[in-house]
This record gives C-alpha cells, structure tokens and sequence, in this order.
C-alpha cells in the first residue's frame, strides 16, 4: 500500500474512542488536537437544523439550517486496535446544543483552561457535568501565566475532588498526553471504586 | 425521534430530519464511527455524493468526520449518505467504544493507557 495511503487511513481492525476537547476561545484546543494528532488537524462543519423543519433532498439542507458550528478534529492510531479521535468544540453556553450533540458516543472530556481566565471554562464543565460524562481539567500553561496551587484551582474552578486536574503545555506532545492520561486514569479509577454504576 | 432536551434547545441534529424512516439511525452514526467498505458492492447507481463516499472508503478504514473532511460536505450531510450505503449493505459501521449499561470494559481502557504512556 503506498504511503499516503497507510498516512489516510486508520487499522482496519481498530476501535474509534472519542473524546471531546472543550474550552473558551483561544485557549488552545487547535494546538492541543494537532499536537496529539498523527495527521494535520482536520476540519468539518456541524449544522444544526431547526425540529420539525422539512428537508427534502441534501441541497436543501445547506440553506435551510440554522446554525454552522466548525470543529476541528485529529485522529491517533494508539496500536491496531484503537484509534483515538479528538474533537474540538467551543465550550460557550450558546453552543451547548452542538456541544451535547457531540458528547454523544465520547468515552469523556478534556476541559482546557486558562488560569488568566479560569471562569471562561465554566460552560464546559458544566456541560459536562449535566451530560454525566467523565472528564479531566488541563490547565494549558502559557508563558506569563501565573502559577498556582492546585487546591487554589480547584476551589476556583469549584471542581468536584473526583475530577482530576492536570497542568500541561498543548504545544508538546509528552507535556499533552498527560491530559488525556488524566482522563483514562481516572475513569479506570472510578470504574473500581463503583463498579456497578 | 426528537427528545426533551433536543425539543428545549430547538435543534436537532440535520440528518435526523433528513431520515424520515420509522427505524431511527441516529444512535448508530457519531462523528468518530469507522465505515469499512464492502469491495464486492456495485457502485454504479450510486449518487454522486454516495460514490465519492464510497471512492475514498474502498481503499482504507476512515471515520464519518474525516469522510466530511476529504469530501468538503457538512457532517450531517455526511451522515445521511452513509446511513443510505449501510442500508444497502455497501459500508458497515463501527461505533466508538461506549461503556455497557454503565460498565467500562477495564481491559480495554488499560490498553489505551498503557499506549498513551508509551507514546
């Protein structure tokens, strides 16, 4: 098989595992999925159609929508029979509806923040909590941003002390990870202490 | 069918409106499902969308997201051409890994951790 295409496509024994990268504006979602990524982050767009409203072929469809979210995505084949497939998605309460509709099918969530503006990530724990969906907050570490304590952020972010919290740096792979090893720790972890949920 | 939290927000998703059949296929279809091609199915009488679905799949595994990528058509778009070719037997899906009735499958998550760590 020629190269490009072994770099297109995934094993085809593989299990996709997907997970959701949320967070504010600018607060490194992009970098995230295209450092972890194996292939240059993708693009596609979400549309959001209004209940009840007929569409009778797919040219319609463009029109007739109401709301286009873009997303970005990345893909990482992990061994040969598991894919991870990382989506980014705006984390703001007005794209809640797309966000929950994304949520769907994820093994869990990775909420990104910033500690200049801690708040901004709100929304996305929030969705995430009402979703009943397991996630990890990353602290994406800028230069110049200030260092805290983690009980500091924690109270700050009024993060439950079953969810994990990391602090990484988007723009390198080994720092990135630890994110998403967060997450599956701590799922793997929770999956113990109430094996029956 | 649209339920309660869909009807509060108003939205559904696009190709919940497009597939009007009484079998609901929506649970099956997420961003991240890998569609694997049967090569023994005749593309000829296809659409035109359905077969540029179908080009890009015969050769390699791919999911629903990066189809709507290569193809540069929206991802409910996406999702309403392949549901067709499942039904018609040209593609087979492969849903992203979920927990049963709550249950993870711990061996399987400790392979993704142990691959992460390695990574």
């Amino acid at each position: 098989m020629p190269s490009t295409n072994s770099d297109r496509y995934v094993p085809a024994t593989a299990r996709p595992v997907k997970i959701v990268v949320l967070g504010p504006f600018a607060v490194g979602k992009t970098t995230f999925i295209g450092t972890v990524s194996e292939i240059r982050p993708m693009h596609t767009e979400e549309q959001l159609t209004r209940a009840g409203q007929l569409v009778d072929d797919l040219d319609d469809l463009r029109d007739k929508s109401t709301t286009t979210v873009a997303m970005d995505f990345g893909r990482l084949t992990l061994t040969p029979d598991i894919v991870l497939y990382l989506f980014g998605a705006p984390g703001q309460q007005r794209f809640g509806g797309m966000v929950r509709c994304l949520m769907d099918g994820a093994l869990g969530g990775l909420v990104l923040a910033d500690t200049r503006r801690l708040d901004q990530s709100f929304p996305a724990i929030d969705l995430l909590e009402e979703a009943g969906l397991p996630y990890t907050v990353a602290i994406n570490h800028f230069a110049g941003s200030p260092l805290h304590r983690e009980a500091d952020l924690r109270e700050a972010l009024a993060l439950p002390d079953d969810r994990s919290l990391v602090s990484m740096d988007a723009r390198e792979l080994g720092s990135a990870k630890q994110g998403l090893i967060a997450l599956v720790t701590a799922i793997i972890t929770q999956s113990r202490l109430e094996p029956a949920r | 069918m649209t339920g309660p939290r869909q009807r509060r927000a108003g939205m559904v998703r696009s190709h919940a409106v497009i597939d009007g059949d009484a079998v609901p296929s929506r649970s099956t279809l997420d961003e991240a499902t890998l569609l694997i091609a049967d090569p023994r199915q005749p593309v000829a009488g296809l659409g035109a969308h359905a077969q540029r679905a179908m080009a890009l799949c015969r050769p390699g595994v791919l999911s629903v997201a990066e189809v709507a990528h290569h193809l540069r058509l929206p991802g409910a778009v996406v999702k309403a051409i392949v549901t067709g070719l499942s039904r018609s037997g040209h593609l087979t899906t492969r849903a992203p890994y979920a927990p049963t009735a709550g249950q993870y499958d711990l061996e399987f998550l400790q392979q993704v951790l142990d691959a992460l760590h390695k990574l």
